[in-house]
């Protein structure tokens, strides 16, 4: 085992270690991949509606695969892109930073990736035959009543993907209640590992919601029930509700894990430690559990009357002030420190007055009665791409320069890092920035044409243009992985020089168990009290001894597999009953597969004493 | 030579700047020169919570600036260790009450202006009107005035008109940004809200909420005239004469035509025609009346109004709005057979009072 065994294997060998991996670094690293897949297919999908967009009643593409193309962006973006690619950072990185060899439940762990994977594929499968056309809030009855499959592959592709996630989730929460090293107290926890917490806890709350909205339309859809059909005594209402409720807290699940990157990137690169960590910890609870109380927001057109609006007005402006708070508390972490720019800092130094802007017309949206005119429009699309994009998107960036030298052992190239951030820094402004504009000059948002002579044209090429800036940088940045991953500059533990946290006492790449012997930590930011006095490394917690480590399986590939036979059975049965075959033999695969796993003891493998010895550290 | 192209950048990006605040759309469309009381709340309230998180803005970009120019670590700092400081306890209190004191400045004037908007205690003694979204097109029946429309919704200036309202299909969202904010169109509930034009003129609306893939050509107007002429309106829509012949050959063709196709299966030539009975069912009118169909501001609410753009649309609707529910439900046409219908059309012109009054 190792890593020196690993490099020499063939092809095949490593397929299946990969494809078998419990790990939570590798498993971190395939859901980097697959987000960063995804990603670059939701931008292509962007960058189509941006073409289309580009002159008035333009003819690129026709209506209905304009309303496809929405869609499926953001469908893709949030569910598929942004999510995993956090699922990814925060599966390789909190582990690391609480001092843990791997996640409580490796075995789920990896199977929450599968579904994720094949929830997204299965989704996109539909571009083959038609894709979702009701937007990626789905609202019924459009939903209900859009013909083809297409909705068909949202409600299976996301049920599947959303139940890798609910998994992933419970994972974390029970990781870092569970597993930190000894002397880790809930206080002394890096941030990124708190808001690793408390995102997942909003996962295992809110996700259920979305669950249960789906479970409801499918029945719909595909089964005759009526839940959201007014002429047979629904209420299409119903779907907001339960779509809301979840989507709010998916945007603080978007968001919080972010905002733990910034919380270790402006510490590193400005030498100083935290200011008012137990502030910040606190905001975040807070911002959480206000993001449960806020999801009418979204409903204020709705015709839910003055005193739900009034209420939901004022319980959403009451969340710009714990996130008011984090803003000042990084600002005053720079202030008085020894601030070092590079690419990662760029990233983080730019989301600052970007999602401050992102906020205050947060704060503008709160206000219901001018909310009637933003609701729907451009101002909407200009607002929330620069909360998710210059916020969720930056930080993701931010994090991957932080830590990549972490994950693969070699720095990103920072000339190509700062191209790229300058490019996408432009271009997101330009695109985005007249958006605002656009929604109040009365350009409602899923606008497959805007008429001539509205007084349109240049902010939509304008925001055009700013969308192939975008692109350039992405691509840049792609460029750079390619180039460092062949000629990259390798990079020593505690790469920045400055870290402060667990993860930068360990070698980079990290070994597959992690830790030698699992560290003493004396108090907030371990590694940095270290050095302060003195010490090169970690006082250890233990004496070196035999380390038991979980086993590859590759159960959860197959189960995974067979649910997704079983959702595209459900997909097709509506038309054809012989595609029950597909629905019943689907489920069998997964059921043997639990079977298998429940009645077959698997008590992992330990790596012994001499062969630690070995290898050093 | 770099001074001088350092002051062009600052002039380019100057120009660039203005020219975006000078673009606030076009009159009686965009949000941002309110016409109507609605409009007017709405943007009093933009105003004021721009001010104060603009105010926001600039306090944290200006400490953001001054960290960034005075702490960036210099040649010859790179062992310079800073000092850690955990917190401020006055500090964090002082970025903690301010914001709940703007918030709360804030949060006044919204409730207000929410309670504001959705009063309708005097509904019964003004103009309501009862309006039906459909897939691609607006519905508008008159209260107790047995008067029909579609597309424009005449209202007088200066008074609150009512509008209660009810989708037959999906959810669409009914917006006028120059008069009102929007309020959405349910299948199974009738949405109430009240309308107030200040001045004359025709105002676009559009639809807010994605109701499939025509949605971005579902625009209708208001068209706001004086209070004599509205009465003016509503007498000559009460009055319309079912029974005069068209004008010319042509047009008594097209009326024949009209007949003969089965577009009165969809479209009443009659203003006071059955009218629309609250709740989920779509029953009817199943296409949009066209009583004064030759005073229309728009052909299919996107086109220009004349006959040439009439005629495609008759011809092939779906050309113009994919997914329509006119396309198939009648016998193909030939061009002159359009075209004869197209004049019957245009002749229908109950009314003095037309767009043209409010000053279009």
């Amino acid at each position: 085992m190792g890593m020196t065994s690993a490099q020499k294997r063939g092809f095949g060998a490593t397929l299946w270690d990969w494809l078998t991996t419990v790990d939570h670094k590798k498993i971190g690293i395939l859901y980097l991949a697959g987000g960063g897949f995804f990603f670059l297919l939701g931008g292509l999908e962007a960058v189509i509606i941006r073409i289309q967009l580009m002159s008035p009643e333009n003819n690129f593409i026709s209506a209905g695969l304009y309303n496809e193309m929405i869609t499926m962006h953001g469908t893709t973006m949030i569910f598929l892109a942004a999510m995993p690619i956090l699922l990814g950072l925060m599966n390789f990185i909190m582990p690391l930073q609480i001092g843990a060899r791997d996640v409580a439940f490796p075995f789920l762990n990896s199977l929450g990736f599968w579904l994720f994977l094949f929830g997204g594929v299965l989704l996109n499968l539909s571009w083959f035959t038609g894709a979702p056309d009701a937007g990626w809030t789905n609202y019924a009855p459009l939903s209900i009543q859009s013909p083809g499959h297409g909705i068909d592959f949202y409600i299976m592709g996301l049920q599947l993907s959303g139940a890798g996630t609910l998994m992933g989730g419970i994972n974390f929460i029970v990781t870092i209640v569970l597993m930190r090293a000894p002397g880790m107290t809930y206080m002394r926890m890096p941030l990124f590992t708190w808001t690793t917490f408390v995102a997942s806890i909003l996962i295992l709350f809110a996700f259920p919601a979305l669950t249960v909205g789906l479970f409801l339309m499918m029945f719909d859809r595909m089964f005759g029930s009526a839940f959201f059909d007014a002429a047979l005594g629904g209420n299409a209402v119903i779907w907001q509700h339960l779509f809301w409720i979840f989507g709010h807290p998916e945007v603080y699940i978007l968001i919080l894990p972010v905002f733990g990157v910034f919380s270790e990137v402006f510490p590193t690169f400005a030498k100083k430690r935290l200011f008012g960590y137990t502030a910040m910890v606190f905001a975040t609870f807070l911002i959480a559990f206000l993001g449960f109380m806020v999801w009418a927001h979204h409903m204020f057109t709705v015709g839910l009357g003055p005193v739900a609006n009034s209420i939901f007005a004022v319980a959403t402006m009451a969340i710009a002030v714990p996130t008011g708070i984090k803003i000042f508390n990084w600002l005053f972490t720079l202030w008085g420190g020894s601030i070092k720019i590079n690419t990662a800092m760029l990233w983080s130094l730019a989301f600052i007055p970007s999602f401050t802007i992102g906020g205050m017309t947060g704060v503008m949206l709160a206000s219901a009665v001018a909310d009637y005119q933003y609701h729907d429009s451009y101002f909407v699309i200009g607002h929330f791409h620069y909360v998710i994009v210059g916020g969720t998107v930056f930080g993701i960036l931010a994090g991957l320069h932080y830590w990549w030298p972490k994950m693969f052992g070699k720095y990103l190239h920072e000339g190509l890092g700062q191209i790229s951030f300058w490019t996408f820094f432009v271009g997101f402004h330009l695109t985005f920035f007249i958006q605002h504009f656009l929604g109040l000059m009365g350009m409602p948002r899923r606008y497959w044409v805007f008429l001539e002579n509205q007084g349109l044209d240049t902010g939509n090429l304008i925001s055009s243009i700013g969308a192939f800036f975008m692109s350039f940088g992405v691509i840049v940045f792609l460029i750079n992985i390619i180039y460092t991953t062949i000629k990259g500059k390798k990079a020593p533990r505690d790469a920045w020089g400055s870290g402060r946290t667990l993860e930068w006492t360990i070698s980079s790449p990290p070994v597959h168990y992690n830790f030698k012997q699992l560290p003493l930590v004396r108090g907030l930011d371990p590694l940095w009290i270290e050095k302060t006095e003195g010490n090169e490394k970690m006082t250890p917690a233990e004496p070196v001894d035999e380390i038991h480590m979980p086993n590859g399986s590759i159960l959860p590939l197959i189960m995974t597999i067979g649910f997704t036979i079983a959702s595209y059975g459900f997909i097709y049965q509506t038309g054809n009953k012989y595609w029950l075959i597909a629905v019943y033999s689907g489920i069998a695969i997964a059921l043997i597969c639990m079977l298998t796993r429940s009645l077959k003891d698997d008590h992992g493998h330990h790596i012994s004493k001499e062969e630690l010895e070995r290898v050093g550290d | 030579m770099r001074g001088w192209m350092g002051k062009t950048k600052v002039f380019f990006v100057f120009l660039l700047l203005a020219s975006f605040l000078a673009g606030c759309g076009i009159e009686n469309l965009t949000a941002l020169e309110p016409k109507g009381y609605g409009a007017e709340k709405s943007m009093d309230l933009i105003i004021l919570t721009t001010l104060i998180m603009t105010g926001v803005f600039i306090v944290v970009m200006v400490i953001y600036v001054i960290t960034l120019v005075r702490f960036r670590r210099k040649k010859g700092q790179e062992d310079y260790v800073p000092k850690q400081v955990e917190g401020n306890h006055k500090l964090e209190v002082i970025w903690t009450v301010i914001p709940i004191i703007l918030v709360l400045v804030i949060a006044v004037p919204t409730v207000l202006a929410t309670f504001d908007l959705s009063d309708d205690s005097k509904a019964d003694e003004l103009i309501n009107v009862n309006v039906k979204g459909n897939q691609y097109w607006w519905h508008f029946e008159y209260a107790g005035e047995e008067i029909q429309t579609s597309q424009d919704l005449y209202i007088p200036t200066g008074e609150r008109v009512y509008l209660h309202m009810l989708s037959s299909d999906v959810i669409h969202s009914f917006w006028v940004p120059s008069i009102s904010g929007k309020m959405d169109v349910n299948a199974e509930n009738v949405n109430t809200m009240y309308i107030e034009a200040y001045d004359e003129g025709v105002y676009w609306g559009k639809c807010a909420e994605l109701c499939g893939p025509s949605h971005s050509l579902m625009d209708f107007k208001v068209i706001a005239v004086s209070p004599d002429e509205y009465d003016e309106w509503v007498n000559d829509m009460q009055n319309v004469d079912t029974d005069a012949e068209p004008e010319n050959a042509v047009a008594q063709e097209g009326q024949e035509l009209f007949e003969a196709n089965n577009c009165m299966n969809c479209h009443a030539t009659d203003s006071a025609a059955s009218g629309i009975e609250a709740g989920p069912q779509n029953n009817g009118p199943f296409g949009p009346n066209l009583t004064n169909f030759g005073d229309r501001s728009r052909v299919a609410g996107i086109l220009e109004h004349n006959k040439e753009n009439l005629v495609d649309w008759i011809m092939d609707p779906e050309s113009i709005k994919p997914g329509n529910k006119m396309t198939g439900q009648y016998p193909e046409l030939s061009q002159d057979e359009a075209e004869s219908i197209a004049e019957y059309l245009l002749q229908l012109k109950p009314s003095e009072i037309t767009p043209e009054s409010a000053g279009d």
